[in-house]
């Protein structure tokens, strides 16, 4: 069965908000209705996102690293939040597993919210009902669209290419292959939720060179003399 | 967890009404035994069973408020298979009704037997829609507190306590409301339901500070290591993702100062376990039909304060996510 996950790297991710932005602007102007803002312009701004980034320093200065860590609806595979809802409009799709709210039947209990261990969801201020991230199924089901562009906005909009989206399900996509080889992780591993998409964490690529590597024993442009013939053949006499 | 005072009312208001209707079940039942005297069907058990419902009308509504939007609210008893939260919006009606067919049989009078038990004890229809009724109110009480025992992350909730605490709150509640009742419609039952209440409300406080204990010893499985999966013994945050607050911040947090907190948890211990015994004490000395009334409104004071304190003392684990709010 097919899993439609995000994959996130974390070693990329620059904290830049393209995919906070680019999200809330594909889902405001969509199918399904605005995501409402509440003051907009005004003191405390507030509103409903599907998509948020948060900054974390990790270590104590100078020894710090910032992780910056984009933080939305995982699409669990065991999604605490569905069976909980008392209207079933909270569901997982089956066909591809994404976990979406039918705003026709919510009541806006906010129940799901508070079964949600990440905190996910959010209700909207002014349309009353249960909201959370899609992964733009209205996109990525849209065959109408060029297939490259089949993908949720926050994955087109990320200019470091830190998100990576498809089927976790299938161990020769993408995202099993950087999940398998980059060290993939779930979030909160202990509540038994399997969240679909998992994140990648910082590492370091470091090239090691000797020293021996960066000088060339017959630099052709040292002070002229003869050759060290006698220290024997070097690399430069048998590599190109 | 923010407390949110529609689910407050909701939960002190319903308990109140299952543990009045409890209290007139129990009553005709020790008069059928011949332990008490038997009541006015009218004037007790009719007049009993409107307040019982008036308060579970009260609860039914404050839960309306709760809705984002309550004219969907019948949709709510579609997924009875497995959520609680469903089963209550089935449950609920289910017991009002019984609740208002016991008492209009009452009223009807239709008090004759029916049958016999080993042609001893007389069973009429208004004990046939007590039981049932009696069965509806239990169901409701664990129907009602599963809804938050049964998240698992919430660990102060996830517990058997939780159960015992809201049924205990609500039979003791019932309880006093049923002495201060009988106090004011001048029942001479006022020693029976009386002494029950403190029963109850002493077995409730047991059961709360046991519950209060655990929570203050409880160690939360999520950890802010596990919750952005870095593993790292200082992770310092420095941004939440946006400044002006947002429903993560405003769902999950009280809001209120650790005093604040504090003196909820006192105010509640005091109001909820020593002044209703206090005046019921007071009111079994000087025969007044006040007191019992005081004593019952001092207590459901004290459970608003509980149920407060039992959303703020709930730690959900996405506020690993809010550490300047957490």
């Amino acid at each position: 069965m097919t899993q439609l996950a995000l994959v996130i790297d974390l070693n990329v991710c620059v904290g830049c908000h393209a995919c906070v932005t680019s999200c809330k602007e594909w889902q405001t102007s969509g199918w399904a209705g605005p995501l409402t803002d509440h003051r907009p312009y005004d003191k405390d701004p507030t509103g409903t996102f599907f998509n948020r980034v948060q900054t974390f320093e990790i270590g104590e200065f100078p020894r710090t690293e910032t992780v910056h860590f984009p933080k939305s609806c995982l699409h669990c595979e065991e999604p605490p939040c569905v069976p909980v809802c008392p209207t079933g409009a909270s569901y997982k799709r089956e066909d591809n597993g994404v976990v979406l709210v039918d705003y026709d039947k919510c009541i806006g209990c906010k129940y799901c919210s508070w079964a949600c261990p990440y905190g996910m969801r959010e209700l909207d201020e002014h349309q009353k009902v249960m909201k959370k991230c899609t992964l733009c199924i209205d996109r990525i089901t849209d065959e109408s669209l060029p297939e490259a562009e089949r993908k949720p906005a926050c994955v087109l909009a990320c200019p470091t290419s830190a998100r990576l989206f498809g089927d976790v399900h299938d161990p020769d996509s993408e995202v099993s292959l950087a999940i398998r080889e980059n060290g993939g992780y779930q979030l909160m591993p202990e509540w038994g939720t399997k969240p679909a998409n998992h994140y990648l964490p910082r590492r370091k690529t470091r090239i090691q060179i000797f020293e021996d590597e960066l000088v060339r024993a017959d630099n052709p442009l040292r002070k002229e003399g003869p050759l060290p013939a006698a220290e024997g053949e070097t690399l430069d006499d048998v590599a190109f | 967890m923010h407390p949110a005072f529609s689910v407050i009312f909701l939960t002190t208001l319903i308990g109140v009404g299952q543990g009045l209707f409890l209290a007139l079940v129990t009553g005709q039942v020790y008069s059928l035994a011949n332990l008490l005297q038997p009541q006015d069907s009218v004037r007790f058990y009719a007049v009993g069973s409107a307040l019982s419902l008036a308060f579970l009308v009260a609860g039914l509504v404050a839960s309306l408020f709760h809705l984002g939007r309550p004219e969907r609210a019948w949709r709510a008893a579609s997924q009875w298979r497995t959520s609680w939260l469903s089963r209550e919006v089935i449950v609920l009606p289910v017991f009002m009704f019984l609740v208002f067919l016991y008492g209009v049989i009452h009223w009807l009078g239709w008090t004759q037997p029916l049958f016999r038990i080993q042609g001893v004890i007389p069973v009429d229809a208004t004990l046939l829609a007590g039981v049932l009724g009696a069965l509806a109110a239990f169901a409701l009480f664990g129907c009602t507190a599963m809804i938050y025992a049964s998240i698992q992350f919430i660990e102060e909730w996830h517990s058997p306590f939780t159960l015992v605490n809201f049924t205990l709150f609500g039979i003791a509640s019932g309880f006093m409301l049923a002495a201060a009742f009988s106090a004011w419609s001048g029942v001479d039952l006022v020693g029976f339901y009386g002494a029950w209440a403190v029963v109850f409300t002493l077995a409730a406080g047991v059961s709360r500070l046991l519950s209060l204990r655990r929570n203050a010893r409880l160690v939360h499985k999520s950890t802010l290591e596990t919750a952005i999966g870095i593993r790292h013994n200082r992770i310092e945050q420095k941004s939440q993702g946006f400044m002006g607050g947002s429903f993560n911040t405003r769902e999950f947090f009280h809001g209120a100062s650790h005093t604040t907190v504090a003196l909820v948890r006192l105010f509640f211990l005091v109001m909820v376990f020593v002044v209703p015994l206090l005046l019921l004490a007071a009111s079994y000395w000087l025969a007044s039909p006040g007191l019992p009334l005081a004593a019952f409104a001092a207590q459901y004071l004290g459970l608003v304060a509980e149920r407060w304190y039992f959303f703020a003392e709930a730690r959900h684990p996405q506020n690993l996510y809010y550490q300047s709010m957490a």
